[in-house]
């Protein structure tokens, strides 16, 4: 009997729990996700603080970010140093990838979502009218570069020759002024936000997937395959870069801070952390400490993205670059 | 019988906390056997709901299951599935061809050879290989197979092949463990009898014991492959996700499970390229049904 | 003659095979150990991971695991040895009860993908739990569920009749003798097989990248209130477990030292299944001899 009994009360604890912690989350979401959906307009987040008051004092609650598991290491870092700021909140990331990111923020049921790519890349068609609910706030640059195996004997590739390459119309090395030995591809799976920065950016268009090449979506796989593979060339972030591959010039423009921040190398992409609406107070204050000194010029450097602070120039949706 | 208890306790009283047992008894089992039920219909309906969803929007269901060209990012998008399910099914029964004479020989080791060697040293050694986690399986196949197989075959080792041998070391357990069981369940008669008659033991185990006990061991056959079939993160790792069907046994291919695993968390719900994703989950569970039919209608086979 | 021959290569194939698979698993065994017991430390054990910097350790995953391991028994054993139960005890030889047992059967090959993305789906997103423990756990109840109906109903059969008789004659109604006659003789091998789908539990991964995430939070160790956000107890928050982190450091790893963490971590999964499945054994061959020896 007693056991019985212990056994039924465990279940029912465990239901009520989850009704709670269900609460918990569909709180946060329409806190946050309530009025103005016009974007742009800056007089938020301080409007309900009265500036007498120091705003760490009373900052308070949990803040949920979903989404880009490439992204998830730099955020949790910044949430980690915003916690130890403000002893009475919490900040949660989970990484599930930006899809996920940007549904959840979008239902409401996180409050931040982490993208790599515009949430209008994503939602297409039917969907477009979710992306124009989002307001984005871009934390950082990440920038990529095709990389090739050591032994290939090439340092640069001009937009044409990776077109030819990737959309397999040049299959051997010896064709680009390599060695002679076959082009193998490790591309991204073609819902990557990776591979879609790679073809905007770098090819001009989107390639075909091809028979045969390799699809993975993982920079460590991609890396690891690329300096096993004789022949291998692929694309990674520069934080992934090391010894076992060689990365390439593009156009001959070497793949640098400095390139980029110029506006002379063009394969990047923003790291985007979307709100639904106008972010509530407590998620403003977040997204304005990652936007800060201490994190941009700490983690984000150390995390090798580069600062979003540090560009001098800026890229919308379609490409379209203008200067700052 | 109540008679027998002890007198302080009026007859009425026991009987009553009887039935208050009895009814905790009950509805306690009730629920959770509810639990269970309530648990696989709504896991049915809400794949099957998104699964759907697909189809509910103009994508023909013959050309999804048929169709050689998955193309999501196209305008309009295509989704031809068939790349994967070929693939699922490739690597699966490829990964069964090679673990099930395996698994025999080592039923038969056990059972008919060595017994007292087999159930001290093999058995364990099987029952370990069934807990070793997919992910280790996957991270090994990637640190070993993979190479092996691109330096002695021509190709880049991720493919076809790689995902077969993969599979093929995870099914082991569990086809051996299903021969192990049909064999020793053999009555001793049949195999005395062809003693008996001069016949040798290989002449025994091939004449008799795998013809009679053949429906088991095919059910351990479907298990496997509905096991391999259903595998994802290890196959993920090692057969190479490109879109086609596979040139050859080397070339890179996908798998439904891998295809799910590499795009699900990167596209929006409700996305056409999400929604074709849950229709090859969908896939995947109905083959789900399939197997577990094969299985029973292999098992009543084997009663007779 | 020829037969004779036929009888001797046979033979020799099937011995050469056992040692074939031996070796399999010895080399596989062998592989992971080697390559990861030299970075398994107790500090490696304890500390945290590092996004970037050398060093990271497994201590919130390893925990995390384990506390998911016994969420998912909290939730699975009380369901599962219910089920069982009924399937041995209550069940009558009709439909419904064969529908039943197709239930189960099919729920138990569900491959595990389908199951996570099943939680995905709804615990996830219908019922906002988010990536969270929880999430996981309800996901793990799915696959380990089946097993514990099996386990139990398989242990509670096996009880011997006379004792289940014995005490209905003696006059304990029917529940009564289930829980404090059968239960306590069937516990043995309900345990067994229970330590036995820990093993598949802890090292399950795909379920769980949808449903309990791939990320962990931060943890104070001090802080055991599990209402508390930061509290290692607390059931819904994110949590990635070691078999995800083997995946994620597999896949996203930036620490310089990636390759020796994943390999260290895949030795301390492999140790712990290991660990659970000669538990099992002992466990079971400990009761049989004693159970064997008393009569």
């Amino acid at each position: 009997m007693k056991k019985s009994l212990l056994l039924v009360m465990t279940l029912v604890l465990s239901i009520t729990l989850a009704a709670c912690g269900g609460n918990n989350t569909t709180n946060n979401g329409t806190n946050n996700g309530t009025p103005n959906n016009s974007q742009g307009s800056t007089n938020t987040g301080g409007n309900n603080t009265p500036e007498t008051e120091p705003p760490a004092a009373e900052l308070e609650g949990q803040i949920l970010a979903v989404g880009s598991s490439a992204m998830a290491p730099l955020v949790e870092e910044a949430a980690n140093k915003f916690m130890d700021e403000n002893g009475k909140v919490t900040v949660l990331v989970q990484a599930g990838g930006s899809g996920t990111g940007l549904t959840q923020v979008s239902e409401g049921q996180s409050d931040i979502g982490n993208s790599d790519i515009f949430a209008e890349e994503k939602f297409v068609d039917d969907e477009a009218p979710k992306a124009a609910e989002l307001v984005d706030h871009q934390i950082a640059v990440v920038a990529m570069a095709a990389v090739v195996n050591p032994e290939v004997g090439i340092d640069n590739l001009t937009q044409a020759q990776l077109l030819q390459i990737f959309k397999g119309e040049v299959t051997n090395w010896s064709e680009v002024g390599g060695i002679d030995q076959e082009i193998v591809i490790v591309n991204r799976p073609s819902s990557s936000g990776t591979r879609k920065t790679f073809e905007s950016y770098a090819l001009g268009e989107a390639s075909p997937d091809l028979p045969g090449q390799i699809q993975e979506e993982s920079s460590g796989n991609v890396r690891k395959l690329i300096g096993e593979t004789p022949g291998a060339i692929g694309y990674l972030a520069l934080s992934y870069l090391d010894d076992s591959i060689t990365a390439l010039s593009y156009d001959g423009i070497e793949p640098t801070e400095e390139n980029v921040t110029n506006g002379e190398y063009p394969i990047w992409a923003y790291q985007h952390m979307y709100t639904k609406g106008e972010p509530s107070e407590l998620v403003q204050a977040f997204l304005d400490f990652m936007l800060s000194d201490e994190v941009q010029t700490n983690d984000v450097v150390e995390l090798g993205y580069i600062p979003a602070s540090a560009m001098t120039i800026v890229r919308d949706v379609e490409g379209n670059v203008t200067q700052k | 019988m109540k008679e027998r208890v002890t007198l302080d306790h009026p007859k009425e009283k026991i009987s009553k906390q009887h039935l208050t047992e009895e009814w905790v008894g009950k509805i306690y089992t009730w629920l959770c056997i509810i639990v269970l039920i309530v648990t696989i219909f709504s896991m049915v309906y809400f794949v099957a709901s998104r699964g759907l969803t697909t189809f509910f929007r103009g994508v023909n269901v013959w050309e999804f299951i048929s169709g050689l060209r998955w193309q999501p990012d196209a305008k309009p998008p295509i989704f031809g599935a068939l790349p994967f399910i070929f693939g699922s099914f490739s690597t699966s029964i490829m990964a069964a061809l090679i673990a099930a004479p395996l698994g025999f020989c080592a039923a038969i080791f056990m059972t008919e050879i060595m017994p007292k060697y087999g159930r001290r040293y093999l058995q364990p050694v099987i029952e370990l290989l069934a807990g070793i986690p997919s992910v280790v399986y996957g991270f090994v196949g990637l640190s070993i197979i993979v190479p092996f197989l691109r330096d002695t075959f021509p190709g880049q080792g991720l493919g076809l092949a790689a995902g077969a041998i993969v599979l093929s070391i995870m099914i082991l357990p569990t086809i051996t463990t299903i021969a192990t069981d049909a064999l020793s369940a053999l009555p001793g008669g049949l195999k005395e009898g062809s003693y008996a008659l001069g016949a040798t033991r290989w002449q025994t185990i091939y004449r008799i014991v795998l013809p009679t006990t053949f429906p088991a061991l095919m059910t351990g056959v479907v298990l496997g492959i509905s096991r391999a079939f259903g595998e994802a993160l290890a196959v993920q790792m090692v057969i190479g996700n490109a879109p086609f069907l596979p040139r050859s046994l080397f070339d890179s291919t996908s798998t439904l499970t891998s295809v799910i695993t590499l795009s699900m968390g990167n596209t929006v719900m409700n996305s056409p390229h999400n929604n074709a994703l849950w229709s090859l989950a969908l896939i995947l569970m109905l083959m789900t049904f399939v197997f577990v039919f094969i299985v029973r209608w292999l098992e009543r086979r084997t009663k007779i | 003659m020829s037969a004779k021959l036929a009888n001797r290569i046979a033979t020799v194939v099937i011995i050469a095979v056992a040692i074939f698979i031996v070796a399999i698993l010895a080399g596989l065994l062998g592989y992971i150990l080697v390559r990861g017991l030299g970075h398994v430390s107790w500090d490696f054990l304890t500390s945290v991971p590092q996004s970037i910097r050398e060093g990271g350790g497994i201590g919130p995953q390893l925990f995390n695991s384990v506390f998911l391991l016994v969420l998912t028994l909290l939730i699975t054993v009380p369901l599962g040895v219910g089920a069982g139960i009924y399937m041995s005890e209550y069940a009558k030889a009709n439909r419904f009860t064969d529908f039943i047992r197709l239930v189960v059967e099919v729920l138990s090959s569900f491959p595990s993908i389908v199951v996570g993305l099943f939680g995905l789906l709804v615990l996830v997103h219908y019922f906002g739990l988010g990536y969270s423990l929880f999430a996981g756990a309800l996901a793990l109840t799915v696959f380990n569920l089946p097993l514990m109906v099996r386990i139990t109903e398989q242990a509670i059969r096996a009880v011997p009749k006379e004792q289940k008789e014995a005490s209905l004659a003696l006059g304990l109604s029917r529940w009564k003798t289930i829980t404090s006659i059968m239960l306590p003789i069937a516990m043995p091998n309900i345990l067994t097989g229970t330590i036995l789908a820990s093993g598949r539990v802890f090292g399950e991964a795909a379920a769980l990248l949808f449903t309990a995430g791939m990320s962990s939070p931060r943890l104070d160790f001090t802080n055991w209130n599990p209402f508390s956000s930061n509290s290692p107890l607390n059931p819904f928050r994110p949590a990635e477990t070691l078999a995800v982190h083997i995946w994620k450091i597999n896949s996203e790893g930036l620490a310089p030292d990636a390759a020796e963490i994943a390999a260290g971590a895949s030795a301390v999964l492999v140790i712990v299944v290991l660990l659970f499945n000669f538990t099992a054994r002992f466990i079971g061959g400990y009761i049989h001899r004693k159970f064997t020896a008393s009569k």
